[in-house]
């Protein structure tokens, strides 16, 4: 098979990447939007719900080994201090405890991502690692912690992202030049000219609008259990990066890659988190490997909310100008977000301000602040749900100045070109989007005085209807592999590198390789989460999991397809094109008869098993493929109390071909729910004067229960995006967060007749929208 | 300036235990426990039962919900050696000789799940609400759901899945 190697475009959370990708063969031809298909497209339980649902399935955290040894945590209670001395020896003396790791037995065991100390001589937030205690229970561990006497230095702190920033301002790192994350922040972009549009408006707006850290709080933390056997390093991770995982530990322990084995069957959630082995993984390991013993160190509820990560919040500032018909002439935008402690990857707030409305004038300045906060980390759609919440709501604003229906202003603005970069958009179907959800929510009666005031004008109660629109990526790309093997007895194993964070991910894949396979679901076993198969797939994020990994999948399927036709028509002397695989049989086209199991033939093979490797391909050039999607909110707010009630959430999203729309529906109302989280109670609270949060916990810092749930439904697209790859799909992962909130905001702002200037909506903050002047 | 974290007690004896017996999913199990061990400890660390998970050890996200006598329980908040004479219903006490209870089916049917975590909790808390309540109204069902948190959001289809067990 002739090998080429091609450069293509991938794009992830927000970035462009030029990425290599050899290919081996040829990609199948697309799907087509009229393709004819019997497994793909419907919905189809999942396959691994039995495991999930009884118990059985076995996450990182279950992993009990023998002689493993359980690690607990010490962490500064400081945001910025020197550790002058650490005394273990009363701890050390604690029944159970083999071993306690600090600065001072750890030498060289660096976070190879950041190249810090794991145990660093200075901390520089709340919850840094200071020692970990390993003991043969986590009881016997955790009555250790108390014991270990560690005298610190308090140094100057900084939390708050805008302070950080000024000048004078405790260094978060001694010795840099000032508490920019990075010499690449602020970013700014230009297009146009911003003042001239600004000039050339009827009508200008200025808008602020704040976002609170919002913590991922998966329900499984961040950690691993780790195995050494004098040669491999086997480590059971909660990540949704298996190889990214295998290539830290490797780093921090000074092993090649082929002895780290890292597993991951399932996973108790990570929303963008999880991309990597952690801090915690890493610790496992390095103590497996020292020790000997099998070691297991996963975060407590409290661990996870001070150092695992947190979307940032925001202070964005806008500028809007517009002609009296609602044409925009300019979008001027400062954004502030808040990096924490460590440098690293720090998303964009300004992408929809670029990309989401037609506008020839922009500007985007995005500043990233060190702070001594542990850092943050990718959220689903990281920067990308806060901006389009403050664009939306800018947007909204500019509405009414203009005496314009708010809808009709997005219509007005609506691109079919991708701007930063002048291309068209492969297909955009955001103004049907638009339509039906505005229809189902009945976006025409949003203001008659009955649905306004459902207990009257003297009554407490306001209702009101908002949107707000959705781009993201999706697109997924290179490199991501497959294998299919069909066994003796005609069923089939796929093998990816790929995660199932949740997300059903083993369910679609066993369906394309179902359906080009012509064996039925039952018959098709997905294998994925172990660097052990060596067959490589990219990170599960970036809504990038379907779109790279199926269409990998979907080319093994056919090529073990081809394979095993050209073997029956060896054995039966049928022409390879009469023959065809259906139901788990053989099949001549020409007669339309039977001519048995597909087993019957495989099994004469003594032994011999069809293996197929399959690999996704470049993406376009000359198009830019995007999801599109729009949310429409509908609220209630007791203008008495602040409380805000939402009634009705319209999800109307286009991410191409759906695989399983059981599943597709799951994934979209769990991203509006964490959109409803955000929007209505999530936030961290960090008190500035100790520079410590107050919330880490899941009492005093709220997710959604069942109960704060409105009835969510689904406009449904399902159409092939017949540009984007071979199957057709897009991922759905991110899409429907991103809307969610600023749906929220403006149905307030509709409902209460005020601005609303930050979420999440709670009964104080909606107060005091009321009494602004 | 310098701030201690200060030692608050002696070096600690080796803890105190107790042999007890518990009756879980029906059968008797004899064991030997720390007098502290939490239930949900003993379940996950010494009888293999790792359906039960510790989302929080606190009380706050259910992911640890268990059955004692009938009744919803956050395990992480009971003491093992306060469990003898209680019946004792985990996630694998549910369905029997291979097949899946009809709750199980019903929330893989409606997809009432996403990563799973929470999963074996929910599916307990709707099995005590049924037990007691055969016919739940949409408010009786997320009243019955409202301790076990889903980050993943699957709290539509656990309605869902809710609402056809009961009936409709």
């Amino acid at each position: 098979m002739p090998i080429r190697v091609i450069t293509t475009k991938v794009e992830f959370e927000g970035q462009v990447y030029e990425q290599r990708v050899v290919m081996e063969g040829d990609e199948p031809a697309v799907w087509g939007a009229d393709a004819d298909l019997r497994v793909v497209g419907k919905s189809t339980p999942r396959v691994d719900g039995r495991e999930r649902v009884s118990g059985a399935a076995q996450y990182s955290y279950d992993v009990n080994l023998p002689g493993m040894l359980t690690a607990v945590g010490l962490r500064s209670p400081h945001p910025h201090a020197r550790v002058v001395s650490i005394d273990v020896s009363r701890a050390e003396a604690t029944p159970g405890v083999r071993a306690i790791l600090t600065r001072f037995n750890t030498e060289g065991f660096k976070n190879p991502n950041n190249g810090m100390d794991i145990f660093g001589e200075e901390v520089l937030f709340q919850g840094q690692e200071v020692a970990v205690v390993l003991a043969d229970t986590r009881q016997q561990a955790l009555e250790a912690l108390p014991l270990i006497n560690v005298t610190y230095e308090p140094l100057p702190f900084v939390v708050d992202a805008e302070a950080a920033l000024k000048d004078g301002a405790p260094r978060v790192k001694p010795g840099t030049q000032d508490n920019s994350v990075s010499d690449e922040w602020p970013q700014t972009y230009t297009r146009g000219d911003v003042e001239r549009g600004l000039a050339e408006a009827d009508v200008v707006v200025e808008t602020t609008f704040t976002t609170e850290a919002n913590l991922h709080n998966s329900l499984e933390t961040h950690g691993g259990a780790a195995q050494w056997d004098g040669h491999t390093l086997t480590l059971w991770s909660s990540t949704q990066d298996i190889y990214g995982a295998r290539k830290q530990v490797a780093a921090a322990l000074n092993l090649q890659q082929n002895q780290v084995h890292v597993i991951k069957r399932y996973m108790g959630g990570g929303f963008g988190s999880k991309l990597g082995a952690h801090n915690a993984g890493l610790i496992a390991a390095w103590a497996a490997h020292r020790l000997g013993r099998p070691v297991k160190y996963m975060l407590s509820r409290e661990e996870e909310n001070l150092a695992a990560g947190y979307r940032t919040p925001t202070a964005q500032t806008y500028k809007l100008g517009a002609k009296r018909d609602g044409t925009l002439t300019a979008i001027d935008l400062k954004t502030v977000g808040n990096n924490g402690a460590l440098p690293g990857w720090f998303p964009s707030v300004a992408i929809p301000a670029k990309e989401m409305y037609l506008c020839p004038n922009v500007r985007t300045v995005d500043y990233a602040a060190r702070t001594n906060i542990g850092s943050m980390s990718a959220f689903r759609a990281p920067g990308v749900a806060e901006g389009m919440a403050g664009l939306d709501v800018a947007m909204d604003t500019l509405a009414r100045a203009l005496n314009m229906d708010p809808l009709e202003l997005r219509r007005k603005n609506n691109t079919t070109r991708y701007q930063i970069v002048d291309k068209p958009y492969a297909t955009k179907t955001l103004l049907e989007a638009y339509d039906r959800a505005a229809e189902r929510i009945g976006w025409a009666t949003r203001d008659d005085e009955a649905r306004r005031y459902p207990r009257g004008r003297n009554g407490s109660l306001r209702r009101g209807v908002g949107m707000a629109s959705q781009v993201w990526g999706g697109e997924g790309g290179p490199p991501a592999q497959a294998i299919a093997k069909l066994l003796p007895d005609g069923s089939a194993v796929i093998m990816t590198g790929t995660q199932d964070l949740g997300t059903g991910t083993r369910t679609v894949l066993a369906q394309i390789a179902a359906e080009e396979l012509g064996l039925p679901l039952t018959s098709v076993r997905v294998e994925l989460g172990e660097t052990e198969f060596g067959v490589f797939s990219p990170p599960s994020g970036g809504s990038m999991t379907l779109s790279s990994v199926g269409p990998a999948v979907r080319m093994a399927a056919v090529e073990a397809r081809r394979e095993t036709l050209e073997i029956i028509s060896h054995l039966t002397e049928a022409p390879v094109d009469a023959l065809e695989l259906r139901d788990g049989a053989v099949f001549n086209r020409e007669t339309g008869k039977e001519m048995g199991t597909l087993g019957s033939y495989l099994g004469q093979l003594d032994g011999h098993e069809i293996t197929a490797r399959g690999m996704r391909g470049p993406n376009p050039d000359d198009v830019v493929v995007r999801t599109f999607g729009a949310q429409f909110a509908e609220v209630e707010v007791d203008i008495g109390t602040g409380q805000v009630r939402v009634l009705r959430i319209i999800a109307a999203h286009d991410c191409g071909r759906i695989v399983n729309p059981l599943t597709y529906s799951s994934q979209i109302e769990g991203g509006v729910i964490q959109g409803l989280g955000m929007a209505m109670t999530e936030q961290r609270f960090i008190d500035e004067r100790l520079g410590v949060s107050v919330n880490p916990n899941l009492g005093d810092y709220k997710v959604p229960t069942i109960r704060d749930i409105p009835e969510i439904e689904l406009v449904m697209f399902d159409r092939a995006n017949e540009y984007a790859n071979t199957i057709g799909s897009l991922g759905a992962g991110e899409p429907p967060i991103i809307p969610t909130a600023g749906a929220i905001a403006n149905a307030v702002a509709h409902a209460i007749g005020r601005p609303v200037t930050g979420i999440p909506l709670t009964p104080d903050r909606v107060l005091g929208f009321l009494s602004d002047k | 300036m310098s701030n201690q974290q200060q030692p608050t007690s002696a070096t600690p004896a080796a803890a105190e235990r107790k042999a007890i017996r518990l009756t879980i999913n029906g059968e008797q199990r004899a064991i030997d426990v720390e007098t502290r061990s939490t239930l949900l400890d003993v379940l996950r660390e010494q009888l293999g039962l790792t359906g039960a998970k510790l989302g929080c050890d606190m009380g706050q996200c259910g992911a640890c919900t268990v059955l004692i006598d009938g009744e919803t329980m956050y395990s992480c908040l009971l003491l093992a050696i306060e469990q003898e004479g209680r019946a004792i219903t985990t996630i694998e006490g549910l369905g029997a000789n291979g097949e899946l209870d009809p709750i199980q089916r019903a929330m893989v049917e409606h997809d009432a799940l996403q990563c799973g975590f929470c999963t074996p909790g929910q599916a307990l808390s709707i099995k005590a609400m049924l037990d007691r309540n055969p016919h739940p109204t949409d408010d009786e069902i997320d009243r019955a759901l409202a301790g076990n948190l889903c980050r993943c959001g699957a709290y539509i289809k656990l309605r869902a899945a809710a609402r056809s067990l009961a009936g409709r």
